[in-house]
């Protein structure tokens, strides 16, 4: 038997990436973790002096608060084997990519083992965010200079 | 390459140890010790790691009524870099000791060496056989243990667990090592790490054909051919192998995988179990004991293992697998 064959083989045996499934997954929970997120910005406009464009900061702070705990809790990871994208990709999913990073260190000492393995997943999206942020402001203010749009 | 033992070594007595999520496989019942505590009481994974080594080391000792100084031999491995764990419960041992790595194929090829040292009238008493503890491998090869990056229906969980076997000259009481062979690395192009089960079945097939051919044998002359950590997916894989070169369904009935069975149908688990304590747990406790009941006969132990690290796959290489076999037989 040779690659080619076996891998005809392999293949028919695997069972498909279920797409759709997963797209659906997301989106529900997704949709839920970002409700909460909303129903926290009102909290901090309704009982706070926030208003709509400075609550935004305290929400992703509350966020991030819960999302540690539940990666402590070990909650997370199995949220994240349901929700796939839906759970990875809102803020929550950042944190935790960093706490469950930083829980791995913890027994090679806080320097060599937290601080230096923080940011191993976080890390790249840090890189790429800020780089690619970086150009979306100057696209901005090119248009904004040739007068195409106003800040 | 097959090797013929004249002498006919003995596993003289076993010692499987398992983690807590263990209590959950089917296999629990076969084990010594089951501990709650997947740090065994240490600070670290990697400490306890080591622990569970010594543990199942000496259930070994206690079992055979020996003590270290009546060991000639320890040989072991496991996942972690360098394997530390091995080496240091090595160092509690203290006993001649070789560490080996053939991935999760470690539980068979250590027990191939210690034959061989006791065909040579090297070794009186030689332990033999693998661990593995999930957080500490997970943590080198994937991903943090709390992220929650979802894992496909082909992955496998790495099982926290420990199998040792004694291997000593030939009793007709216990089960017998006549035969092994020592399994070529088979890369047929696989790269995903998150599907072992399909990167590994073409070398339990590859050592599998060698062995029956070089020993004149037919698939029916076995009671049972047990591959280590194909997993449900990777099982599969290698039955539809043997199926398109003309075996008979019945016959691939004598198939089974210790990963595939490890944790029952807990879907949870998504393939099944891995690990190189995986095959080893299930091979020195419960397959010892079906031989020593008298269920089985003539049994083919094939641990399979994946040789590749987080850096190969990482720099785009293809998984290299290989699979080492033991044939074993009780009078």
């Amino acid at each position: 038997m040779d690659a080619e064959q076996y891998q005809s083989i392999e293949q028919q045996i695997t069972p498909p990436t279920p797409y759709l499934k997963n797209v659906l997954k997301a989106f529900l929970i997704g949709g839920i973790i970002c409700t909460i997120g909303h129903a926290i910005t009102y909290f901090y406009i309704i009982f706070f002096d926030f208003t709509e464009k400075t609550s935004g900061n305290p929400t992703v702070a509350t966020m991030v608060l819960i999302a540690a705990i539940l990666t402590g809790l070990g909650l997370y990871r199995k949220l994240g084997q349901f929700a796939g994208a839906g759970s990875a990709v809102p803020v929550t999913g950042f944190s935790n990519a960093v706490v469950s990073a930083a829980i791995e260190g913890r027994t090679e000492g806080l320097v060599l083992g937290v601080g230096s393995n923080i940011f191993k997943l976080a890390g790249s999206v840090i890189l790429f965010g800020v780089f690619s942020a970086f150009f979306v402001a100057l696209i901005k203010l090119i248009l904004v200079s040739v007068g195409v749009v106003e800040w | 390459m097959v090797i013929v033992f004249q002498s006919k070594p003995s596993i003289l007595a076993c010692g499987a140890v398992a983690g807590p999520l263990e209590k959950k496989s089917v296999f629990y019942s076969y084990f010594d010790s089951v501990v709650d505590d997947e740090r065994w009481g240490q600070k670290t994974n990697e400490q306890g790691h080591s622990k569970m080594i010594q543990e199942a080391c000496d259930i070994v000792m206690q079992k055979a009524n020996i003590k270290n100084l009546d060991v000639d031999f320890f040989l072991s491995g496991d996942l972690v870099n360098q394997m530390t764990p091995t080496n240091f419960a090595a160092r509690e041992i203290a006993v001649s000791f070789i560490g080996m790595f053939s991935a999760c194929a470690t539980s068979v090829s250590s027990v191939i060496v210690a034959s061989l040292l006791t065909e040579l009238g090297a070794s009186q008493h030689a332990i033999a056989g693998a661990s593995s503890q999930h957080n500490s491998v997970e943590r080198q090869f994937r991903y943090p243990i709390n992220y929650g990056g979802p894992k496909p229906a082909t992955a496998q969980w790495t099982v926290t667990a420990a199998g040792y076997a004694l291997i000593g000259k030939h009793n007709p009481k216990y089960p017998s090592i006549v035969a092994a062979t020592v399994g070529k690395v088979i890369d047929y192009g696989q790269t995903d790490p998150l599907h072992m089960g399909g990167a590994m079945a073409p070398a339990a097939y590859d050592t599998i054909t060698n062995h029956l051919k070089k020993r004149n044998q037919k698939i029916t002359d076995y009671d049972l051919i047990m591959t280590g950590d194909l997993g449900k997916i990777g099982l599969k894989i290698l039955k539809a192998m043997f199926a398109q070169t003309g075996t008979k369904q019945q016959e691939l009935q004598l198939f089974r995988d210790a990963g595939a069975e490890f944790y029952g149908e807990d879907e949870s688990f998504l393939a099944g179990a891995s690990g190189a304590g995986c095959s080893a747990a299930v091979y020195y406790s419960y397959i010892d004991q079906q031989l020593k009941s008298g269920r089985y006969k003539k049994v083919l132990l094939v641990a399979t293992g994946a040789l590749l690290s987080p850096l190969s796959f990482q720099q785009g290489e293809s998984i290299p697998c290989t699979a080492h076999a033991i044939e074993i037989t009780i009078e």
